[in-house]
């Protein structure tokens, strides 16, 4: 099996402040990764080094064999990518969001591709043209989430994306997160939820920024 | 025609009296703001004198590379006050610099092949200071528009980055936003101009004895003048100033 990241000994300091230190970790291609910890433990800094928003201080990540460095930015993060624990979404409308992955692309808007994703999540078509002030807050991860995956990427990193969702919500957004990761997609997720915590199949511990203990919750 | 435009020093000490007013009721409502006023008062006499005795020695000489000079001072001036309200970003001057002397150099020769103004002292260098503080005014704002930007959409930009976005992709929202916001004023004076106020030159030119109708023609040359040089100035300020909001990760610094 091949690993889609490798990361060697990456360390990350802000202000004298240690966020990461000495994390080596292997994630094969295709895995299902649960990353849990104490608030402040560096979870979500982790998924923004994985993601380019951060730069370590020290260290290496190959992302498919090649350094993390080596790729274009902006072909990289369409590649791996990170979805935000309290998304804000862009512009007026939901169509305005859901047209941002194919403007980025200089692709035409495909309205039957973005109404086809609003129902896999549970959203009526007429949604896309609902103002975005008038979703409710799960309607907006979910209108987010999508957003992430309309051109679905190599690896879709979570970041407490469940969290405050209504039960309903959070089985729609798992059901939704696990049959892209039956199609192949690599799931890296941050999660205080005890039930996620409790049902992963492989769960990682950051404590103080180290990779403390691996698991297999399964 | 009729030139009774002599202040006398007598009547302006009297006008010191309209300062004092002023200052009475900064004192009184505990305003607090005598200092800047003093200041300013003092800054304003000290600066028109010396500017007025330069500005007579220019025009009787009347040198090209003296008003060269005197140009590239105003432009130097208006993009060090530029750099003033920047607040922090990076490469401002330079920006400011670039933005200034392009902005007001491209509508100066537009004037001059037109022949709306001669290439002597007494027009080059006035229109040079109207243009000049205007675009100046005008990338004051569009930095203030792109810091407000980029501080309270942060989390969007991030997010637009998180997609993959570029970084004109990523901000381009802002900066449109920053560029309307440098036009503004100079769009809303165009539209109010006649009605609300008569503008500087008008005044100037009426004040001194000509005929409002040809007053009028300069009003107009002068106001289609600042529109294009507040537009180029905001463009290439905010196009160049945006991308110092990152680094070269394409992270927001």
């Amino acid at each position: 099996m091949t690993n889609i990241f490798e990361l060697n000994q990456i360390n990350l300091t802000i202000d004298d402040k240690p966020l990461l230190q000495d994390i080596n970790l292997t994630v094969p291609t295709g895995a299902y990764l649960t990353l849990t910890g104490p608030s402040g433990s560096g979870k979500s800094t982790l998924l923004r080094v994985l993601a380019t928003l951060m730069t370590p201080t020290s260290g290496t990540i190959a992302f498919n064999g090649k350094p993390q460095a080596d790729y274009l930015k902006t072909d990289y993060r369409k590649l791996v990518s990170y979805c935000f624990q309290q998304p804000s979404l862009f512009g007026d409308t939901v169509r305005d969001n859901l047209a941002f992955p194919f403007d980025i692309r200089k692709i035409d808007f495909d309205s039957a591709q973005a109404i086809t994703a609003l129902q896999s999540v549970d959203l009526p078509e007429t949604m896309l043209d609902a103002k975005i002030t008038s979703l409710s807050g799960g309607e907006k991860q979910r209108v987010a989430l999508i957003r992430n995956l309309l051109f679905p990427p190599q690896v879709l990193l979570l970041d407490e994306v469940t969290t405050g969702l209504d039960p309903d919500t959070k089985a729609i957004v798992h059901q939704l997160i696990e049959s892209h990761h039956h199609q192949g997609i690599t799931v890296i997720a941050v999660t205080h939820d005890e039930t996620e915590v409790a049902q992963a199949s492989t769960l990682l511990r950051l404590v103080a920024g180290r990779l403390e203990e691996t698991a297999n919750a399964k | 025609m009729q030139n009774n435009l002599i202040v006398s020093p007598t009547a302006l000490t009297l006008a010191v009296v309209l300062v004092m007013i002023a200052l009475a009721i900064n004192f009184k409502e505990k305003i607090g703001l005598q200092r800047d006023l003093v200041i300013g008062v003092v800054r304003a006499v000290i600066q028109l004198t010396v500017v007025g005795y330069v500005l007579t020695y220019i025009i009787r000489v009347d040198r090209l590379w003296l008003t060269a000079l005197m140009v590239a001072i105003i432009i130097g001036n208006a993009a060090v006050n530029a750099r003033g309200r920047a607040n922090g970003i990076p490469h401002a001057g330079v920006i400011s610099l670039i933005a200034i002397t392009t902005a007001t150099l491209l509508t100066l020769g537009f004037l001059l092949i037109a022949h709306a103004i001669a290439f002597i002292p007494s027009q080059v260098v006035p229109i040079t200071g109207m243009i000049a503080s205007n675009v100046m005014v005008a990338i004051g704002l569009c930095y203030r528009q792109l810091n407000a930007g980029f501080h309270d959409q942060r989390q969007a930009i991030l997010e637009r980055l998180a997609l993959g976005a570029d970084q004109k992709q990523a901000a381009i929202t802002i900066v449109r936003s920053a560029i309307r916001t440098g036009m503004a004023p100079t769009i809303d004076s165009a539209k109010t101009v006649g009605l609300v106020s008569l503008p500087g030159m008008m005044s100037g030119l009426i004040f001194a004895g000509v005929d409002p109708t040809k007053a009028i023609m300069y009003q107009i040359m002068v106001t289609f003048m600042l529109l294009g040089a507040t537009s180029l100035g905001s463009v290439i300020a905010g196009y160049l100033a945006y991308p110092q909001f990152f680094n070269s990760d394409f992270q927001l610094r």
